[in-house]
C-alpha cells in the first residue's frame, strides 16, 4: 500500500512495465515538443512580446507623453477633453497609465507598424486591448516598447486588467484604427 | 519523557496514533475547515457580484471580499489542512511520536494569530490589495505582519515534520523506505521551505516599507520574488493532494502504487523543477528576457509537467489494478463502473484526479506558454485555471480525505451519510462550472478582479461581447451550486465532529471505513505476466488527445491577434 513502506526493499531495482515506459516517453517527448514550439514561434511566429524596456522616471515619461500628444493631437474625444493623438504612420507612439485612465487616445492606421511605449505613473496597471485581446503588464519606472501592427480597423477598448484601487473598473482607454488615407 | 508517550492502536489500520499527534491533527483540521467556510462565503459574494444581473456588492466591498476570499481559502484553509497532513504522514504512518509537540503548538498558535490578524486588516477596509498585494499599492502594516507570523508558524510546523522523520529513523519505527504517501509529504514539505523563504524575503521588506522604514520596492523584483512564494505554495498543494490521492486509493480499495520507483521519481521531478513557476506570472512584464521566460515557464523542458502526467497514469492505474484484483474485470471500464461511487472519499478523490488533469492541468500548461499568455494574462482565464487546480484538485481531494479523517482520527460516525454521498458531486460540478465559465469569459478577454464590466462609471465606453455576460451569469449559477456543496461539507463535518456518535472498537469492526483486503492488491513485480490495464490506457489516451487539441486551438487563437514583436 501507499501507506506502508514498499514491500520490496529494493524498490528502485524493480523493472518498469511497458505501459509505464510508453507513457513516460510520450509525456517527455510532448514536453520537448512544447518547449520547441515556443522557440519556433520566436523565429517564425508573428506574435512575440518584445524584450525592449528602459528604466524611466515617471515624471520624465509623463512629460514625454504630453509633448508627443501636443505635437500630434487632431481633435478631442467628444466633450471628455481627452485628446485624440494621430502620430505619423510607422513612428513611436506613447501611452501612459495612471489612476484611473489610459492617456491619451491613440489613432493609428491599419496595416502600419508602430512602436508603442507603455509605462505607469503610479501603481501597476494591465494594458488589455479588446476585443483583439492583447494583454500586457504595465509597471511604474519601466518603459516598455512593443512593436505592433493593427490589422483591423475600428475602435478598441483599453481595459485595465490589473487591480489598481477603488476606481479600477472605471479605467478605460481607447485606440482607434483608421483605414489608410 | 517522550518515549513512553501515550498512544492508541487504530483498530482498522493497526497504526499507532499518538494522542499528542491526534490533538494536533484535529486542531489544524478544524481551523482549516473554519477558514474554508469563511473564505467560501466570500467567494460566493464575489461570484454574485460578478454576475451582471445580480451585481450584489458595492465596489469597495467587492474588492475587500475578493482579497479576503483569496487569503482565507488559498492560504489559510489549505495550509492548515496541509499541516494536518504532514503530521499524519509522519507521526501516524511511521508509528512514531511527534517531535517537539510544544513547538508544533507554538507553530499552530502563530499561524492562527497571523491568519486572524490578516483577516482583521482586510475587514477593516484599508488592505484591499488582493491576494497578490503588488507594490506600490500599500496595505496596512498588520496585513503583512499577519502573513509573516503565519509563514513563521508554518515553517515551525514543517520542521516538526522533519524532526519526526528523524526520530522515526533513529528509533526504527518502520522498516525500509518511508511509505509513498510520506514521500509525497516530504516533497510538499521541501517545496514549502523554499516557498516560505521566498515569502520572508519579500514580505519582511514590504512590511518595513509599509512602516515607512524603506522608501522604495521595485515592482518587477517584488513580482519575481513574491511569486516564488505565491506559485510555489500551489506546488505544495499539488504534492500534498497527489499524496492524498494515493492515500485514499489505498484506504478505500486497497490500491497499491503500480511502481514505487515511477511514483517516487515523479515526486522527485516536483522537488527539482516546480519552483521555476514564478515565471508564469511574468510572461508579459517588462525587463525580462524571452530566454528566461521560456526556460522557467516550462519548468525546464516541462519536467514538472512530466511528473504530473506520470501521476495521472499511476493513480488511475493503481485503482484499476486494485479493482481488477478484486474481481471487477469486465470489459475496459467494468472496474470503474463497480468502483465505490457511494463512498464520498472515493468519489471525491476520483473527481479530483480527473478534473485536476483535464481542467487545471491542461489549462495551466496553455496559460503558461510564453506567447499564448499574451491573450490570457490577467483575464478571467487565470482564476478559471487555478480554480481548476486549487478547488477541483486540492480542495476536493482534502474534502474527500476528511471523510476518512472524521471516523479514523476524530473517531466519530459520519452524520448525514446520504448527503455525504452527494456532496463531492454537488461541490465538484459547481466548481467545474465556475472554472469552465471563467475560462470561457477569459478567452473573450474579460478582465479578472473587475467590479463592473459594463464600464458604467467610465468616461469612455466599451462593450464586451454578449456571450461574456452569459458566461458570467452561468459562473454565478454554478458558484451557488458549489456553495450548496460547500455548506453540505461544513454541516456534515462540523456536525459529525461535535455531535456525531462516538466510534468505538466494535463499530470499527462492524462497519470498517478502511478496505480490509490488505496490501496484496496488485501482482508483484518480476512475476512473468504483464499487468493489463486497458481502462487506464484508454483514459490517458483521451487525456493526451484533449491536451494536444486544446494546445493547438490556443495557438490558432494567438495567430489571429495583431502582429507583435
Amino acid at each position: 500500500m501507499a501507506l506502508t513502506p514498499p514491500e520490496n526493499r529494493l524498490w528502485w531495482k524493480e523493472p518498469l512495465q511497458k505501459m509505464e515506459i510508453t507513457w513516460i516517453s510520450i509525456a517527455f517527448l510532448w514536453g520537448l515538443f512544447m518547449f520547441a514550439v515556443m522557440i519556433y514561434w520566436h523565429i517564425n511566429g508573428q506574435q512575440n512580446l518584445s524584450n525592449e524596456a528602459y528604466r524611466v522616471n515617471p515624471e520624465t515619461y509623463g512629460q514625454k507623453v504630453e509633448a508627443e500628444a501636443e505635437k500630434y493631437t487632431v481633435r478631442e474625444e467628444g466633450d471628455t477633453g481627452i485628446p485624440v493623438v494621430h502620430p505619423p504612420a510607422g513612428s513611436d507612439v506613447y501611452m501612459l497609465a495612471r489612476l484611473w485612465e489610459w492617456w491619451p487616445i491613440l489613432e493609428l492606421e491599419k496595416g502600419q507598424t508602430y512602436r508603442l511605449h507603455l509605462s505607469s505613473m503610479d501603481w501597476l496597471h494591465g494594458f488589455s486591448l479588446q476585443p483583439t485581446n492583447i494583454n500586457i503588464q504595465v509597471h511604474p519606472n519601466y518603459e516598455m516598447v512593443v512593436t505592433l501592427k493593427p490589422t483591423d480597423s475600428g475602435e478598441f477598448g483599453v481595459v485595465c486588467n490589473e487591480f489598481c484601487g477603488i476606481g479600477h473598473h472605471t479605467m478605460l482607454g481607447k485606440i482607434v484604427v483608421v483605414d489608410k488615407k | 519523557m517522550a518515549s513512553n508517550e501515550q498512544y492508541r492502536v487504530c483498530p482498522e489500520t493497526g497504526l499507532k496514533v499518538f494522542f499528542s499527534t491526534e490533538k494536533l491533527i484535529r486542531a489544524n483540521a478544524v481551523v482549516a475547515v473554519v477558514f474554508l467556510a469563511i473564505g467560501g462565503l466570500f467567494g460566493l459574494l464575489v461570484a454574485l457580484t460578478r454576475w451582471p444581473a445580480v451585481h450584489l456588492l458595492p465596489a469597495d466591498m467587492f474588492y475587500l471580499a475578493l482579497t479576503a476570499h483569496g487569503a482565507d481559502v488559498l492560504l489559510f484553509w489549505i495550509m492548515f489542512f496541509e499541516i494536518a497532513i504532514l503530521y499524519f504522514a509522519s507521526s501516524v504512518l511511521l508509528n512514531c511520536r511527534i517531535a517537539a509537540p510544544r513547538w508544533a503548538w507554538t507553530g499552530f498558535g502563530l499561524m492562527l494569530i497571523g491568519a486572524l490578524m490578516a483577516n482583521v486588516a482586510v475587514l477593516q477596509g484599508g488592505s484591499s490589495v488582493m491576494f497578490t498585494s503588488y507594490v506600490p499599492m500599500m496595505a496596512a502594516p498588520h496585513f503583512y505582519l499577519g502573513l509573516i507570523l503565519f509563514a513563521v508558524g508554518a515553517l515551525i510546523a514543517v520542521f516538526v515534520f522533519f524532526g519526526t522523520l528523524v526520530i522515526a529513523k533513529q528509533e526504527n519505527t518502520y522498516q525500509g523506505s518511508v511509505p509513498l504517501v510520506t514521500f509525497g509529504a516530504i516533497t510538499a514539505a521541501i517545496i514549502a521551505v523554499y516557498t516560505i523563504a521566498s515569502g520572508a524575503i519579500i514580505l519582511v521588506p514590504t512590511f518595513l516599507w509599509s512602516l515607512g522604514l524603506i522608501n522604495n520596492i521595485d515592482s518587477v523584483m517584488y513580482k519575481v520574488v513574491w511569486w516564488g512564494m505565491g506559485h510555489s505554495s500551489q506546488q505544495v498543494n499539488v504534492a500534498a493532494h497527489v499524496s492524498v490521492w494515493y492515500a485514499i486509493g489505498a484506504l478505500t480499495i486497497g490500491a497499491k502504487p503500480l511502481s514505487e520507483k515511477v511514483s517516487r521519481g515523479a515526486f522527485l521531478l516536483y522537488i527539482l523543477f516546480l519552483q521555476l513557476a514564478s515565471a508564469h506570472h511574468l510572461l508579459v512584464d517588462p525587463g525580462i528576457s524571452s530566454e528566461w521566460k521560456v526556460f522557467n515557464t516550462s519548468y525546464a523542458l516541462y519536467l514538472a509537467v512530466l511528473g504530473s502526467m506520470i501521476h495521472g497514469m499511476s493513480v488511475p492505474g493503481a485503482i484499476e489494478a486494485a479493482q481488477r484484483r478484486r474481481g471487477f474485470t469486465q470489459g475496459v471500464f467494468g472496474w470503474l463502473r463497480k468502483a465505490p461511487w457511494g463512498n464520498p472519499a472515493f468519489s471525491g478523490m476520483a473527481l479530483s484526479v480527473v478534473m485536476f488533469g483535464f481542467i487545471g492541468g491542461i489549462s495551466g500548461v496553455v496559460l503558461g506558454t510564453e506567447q499564448i499568455n499574451l491573450i490570457m494574462h490577467n483575464t478571467l482565464y487565470v482564476p478559471g485555471h487555478f480554480h481548476g487546480t486549487v478547488v477541483l484538485g486540492t480542495t476536493l481531494a482534502f474534502m474527500a480525505i476528511t471523510y476518512l479523517v472524521v471516523p479514523l482520527i476524530f473517531q466519530k460516525e459520519l452524520m448525514f451519510p446520504k448527503l455525504a454521498q452527494w456532496q463531492p458531486f454537488l461541490f465538484g460540478i459547481g466548481a467545474l462550472g465556475t472554472s469552465l465559465f471563467m475560462m470561457g469569459a477569459g478567452t473573450l478577454g474579460v478582465s479578472r478582479r473587475h467590479w463592473d464590466i459594463t464600464f458604467a462609471d467610465a468616461t469612455l465606453s466599451f462593450d464586451y461581447p454578449p456571450t461574456a455576460f452569459l458566461m458570467m451569469g452561468l459562473n454565478g449559477i454554478f458558484a451557488i451550486l458549489a456553495t450548496i456543496g460547500g455548506i453540505s461539507f461544513i454541516v456534515i463535518v462540523v456536525g459529525s465532529v461535535f455531535f456525531g456518535k462516538r466510534r468505538d472498537e466494535a463499530a470499527c469492526k462492524a462497519n470498517p471505513v478502511v478496505y480490509q483486503g490488505g496490501g496484496e492488491a496488485v501482482a508483484s513485480y518480476g512475476s512473468e505476466h504483464e499487468l493489463k490495464l486497458p481502462g487506464t490506457i484508454t483514459l490517458v489516451s483521451v487525456f493526451f488527445l484533449a491536451f494536444v487539441l486544446y494546445y493547438f486551438v490556443n495557438w490558432k487563437y494567438l495567430a489571429e491577434v495583431w502582429p507583435l514583436s
